[in-house]
């Protein structure tokens, strides 16, 4: 009997947007009755279970609030309203790459993101040489991860994530700027992390890839969970199969501007 | 009637508004897909799946453990300190060695001015060693709240993208301080070998006393202007200004005797004087280091008759600022990753 994993419930969050930072600015706007800020709501009301093992895909389009909800699940913020509980470590990537320092070496960098990731020392040290396989970053391994090529930084990233043994793992479109055969390796790990019973939140645009890595599927839209099921009724859903409809919209003149 | 109306259309035109975005969407969407859709090489799953038992409890991901939770991750604390002072002291040839020229060209500059020039120090017996004192502490102090005021910022990379307490980075920062602080402690009880420091109960109890104090204060101010500073970069410029001052708003470049005198006077600016818990502090630290080396008759008029009371007043105030200090974190603590 497989345990709830993640249990997210009514949660949503806001963000204030502040259009003035200086008194000066600030003045000015008020003078002109301009808002001083806003506030904007990037998921909204959303609540759903995942049970341990289970792989989620989660779509929907730029800034429909998929990264803010990973970073809710993973810790990083605070919902406004509503709870989010998880159960066990959890580990994986958010918004294309990790927290990297970067005047700090790929190895520093390595132990710093591993620990934080909740290993010990001596996990760690045992890992150690896998990862930097895997990462591929070979003498790259002592220069500040400024000077890493985008590619480099997010494979470094990708491999301390997936080798920390993490009972839930994230994993937000990580894998945009890798190259085939890395994206193809990396697919190959989740699939296997996937086998052992690891929870996974997979964030991808690519609806073949969603279909063979996920059992479920969420879609987000401006902040609220607008469907939660099958992988095929997903993507069909987010595909909105309709054509004629388009036609019309096409036709209606007043939509094209938006393109 | 027509009210009714009016709101049947509006209710219509955000309707179709609305289902127009849908389909604007839906297309953006397909285009996308489109787009993507082999930008990801499928790798099916192989072999059976696996149960994994996870032995823990549902929790909050981001749990207010607060400071409580930092001294649990000792080694993560341990590898962001050395890490800092790695950082520090990158492509500097003399590294370290800085930590000792800057506090020993300002203790000499004090000395003479004060010491040599002004002699503001009223022939107070074993001067420099009262002024190095107050000098080693106030370092300390400084060191740890502008650089912990600082440390949420500097270390945005990873506050924005991983879980950690936040607390962590102040803490680290009051780790690197100590280690600065350290080995001028030692120079300094090396002085007070060589100038006949003997042995006291009531010393020791000072100078606890006086560290708890100086902990917990640092602490404090650096919490609440670390979480500050993430709002208003302001608040490291008025750290900085405040620190300058702070050399010369404690009893080490004069006597404790002329501010007793002043308080004859003014007792309102006496209080407020030693409203300061680092006033306090450097009393207590001389307590320690520079009255030993002295005659009992020599240091009674350098201290206040009630310098315990104070003592125990002032660390009940800041155990209670810190307390504060950690709830108004935690309240802040919260918005860091969309301010940052």
């Amino acid at each position: 009997m497989p345990a709830e994993s993640i249990v997210v419930d009514h949660v949503s969050k806001d963000f204030t947007m502040q259009y003035h930072r200086t008194l000066k600015q600030m003045a000015v706007a008020t003078a002109r009755r301009l808002p001083l800020k806003e506030r904007f709501r990037a998921v909204n009301d959303v609540s759903f279970t995942v049970e341990q093992g289970e792989s989620i895909g989660l779509m929907g389009l730029n800034g429909s609030g998929k990264s803010t909800l990973l970073k809710l699940i993973n810790g990083v913020m605070r919902a406004d309203s509503g709870t989010i509980l998880t159960r066990g470590r959890i580990a994986g990537l958010i918004a294309t790459g990790a927290g990297f320092h970067p005047q700090l070496s790929g190895r520093d960098n390595l132990y710093l993101n591993g620990a934080i990731l909740g290993m010990s020392e001596a996990e760690i040290h045992r890992k150690f040489d896998e990862i930097v396989a895997f990462a591929d970053i070979g003498k790259f391994l002592d220069t500040p991860v400024s000077h890493y090529s985008s590619g480099m930084y997010a494979r470094l990233g990708f491999s301390i994530a997936i080798h920390v043994d993490a009972d839930i793992f994230l994993a937000d479109e990580v894998l945009a700027v890798g190259d085939r055969p890395f994206k193809k390796k990396c697919m190959a790990k989740m699939q296997e992390i996937r086998r052992q019973g690891t929870t996974i939140f997979y964030v991808s645009h690519a609806s073949a890839s969603v279909r063979a890595m996920c059992d479920r599927v969420l879609v987000l839209e401006s902040g609220h969970l607008n469907f939660d099921g099958g992988v095929d009724e997903g993507i069909h859903y987010l595909e909105y199969d309709d054509d004629e409809e388009t036609d019309e919209a096409l036709a209606d003149g007043e939509l094209g501007a938006d393109i | 009637m027509r009210a009714a109306n009016k709101n049947l259309t509006a209710a219509k035109r955000h309707a179709t508004d609305e289902s127009g975005r849908r389909r604007n969407a839906a297309r953006k969407a397909r285009r996308l897909l489109d787009k993507k859709a082999d930008s990801m090489p499928v790798v099916e799953l192989e072999g059976p799946r696996l149960e994994r038992q996870v032995d823990a409890d549902l929790i909050s991901p981001a749990p207010r453990g607060g400071l409580r939770e930092v001294f649990h991750e000792r080694y993560l604390l341990k590898l962001i300190v050395s890490r800092q002072l790695a950082q520090m002291y990158a492509a500097s040839l003399l590294g370290l060695l800085w930590s000792y020229i800057q506090p020993a060209l300002r203790f000499i500059v004090y000395f003479f001015v004060f010491g040599v020039v002004l002699k503001t120090h009223g022939g107070t017996p074993n001067f420099a060693l009262h002024l190095f004192t107050g000098m080693v502490f106030v370092h300390y102090f400084t060191e740890t709240w502008s650089g912990g005021t600082r440390s949420i910022w500097a270390n945005r990379a990873l506050v924005m993208k991983m879980r950690v307490p936040r607390e962590i980075f102040p803490v680290a920062t009051m780790m690197v301080a100590a280690y600065h602080t350290g080995p001028q402690v030692l120079i300094l009880a090396i002085a007070c070998a060589v100038l006949g420091w003997h042995f006291s109960l009531a010393g020791f109890a000072a100078g606890a006393l006086g560290l708890a104090i100086l902990v917990c204060f640092s602490m404090s101010l650096s919490l609440i202007f670390s979480a500050l500073n993430v709002f208003f970069k302001d608040f490291q410029n008025i750290v900085q200004t405040v620190t300058q001052f702070m050399h010369f708003l404690v009893p080490m470049m004069y006597s404790y005797s002329m501010l007793a005198r002043l308080g004859e006077h003014h007792r309102w600016a006496y209080e407020l004087y030693f409203a300061n818990p680092l006033a306090e502090v450097v009393m207590l630290m001389q307590r320690l280091f520079w009255a030993p080396t002295l005659k009992p008759a020599e240091y009674a008029d350098e201290f206040p008759p009630d310098l315990w009371e104070r003592g125990f007043v002032m660390l009940g105030v800041c155990l209670g600022l810190l307390f504060v200090a950690q709830r108004f974190f935690a309240r802040l603590e919260g918005k860091f990753p969309e301010r940052l």
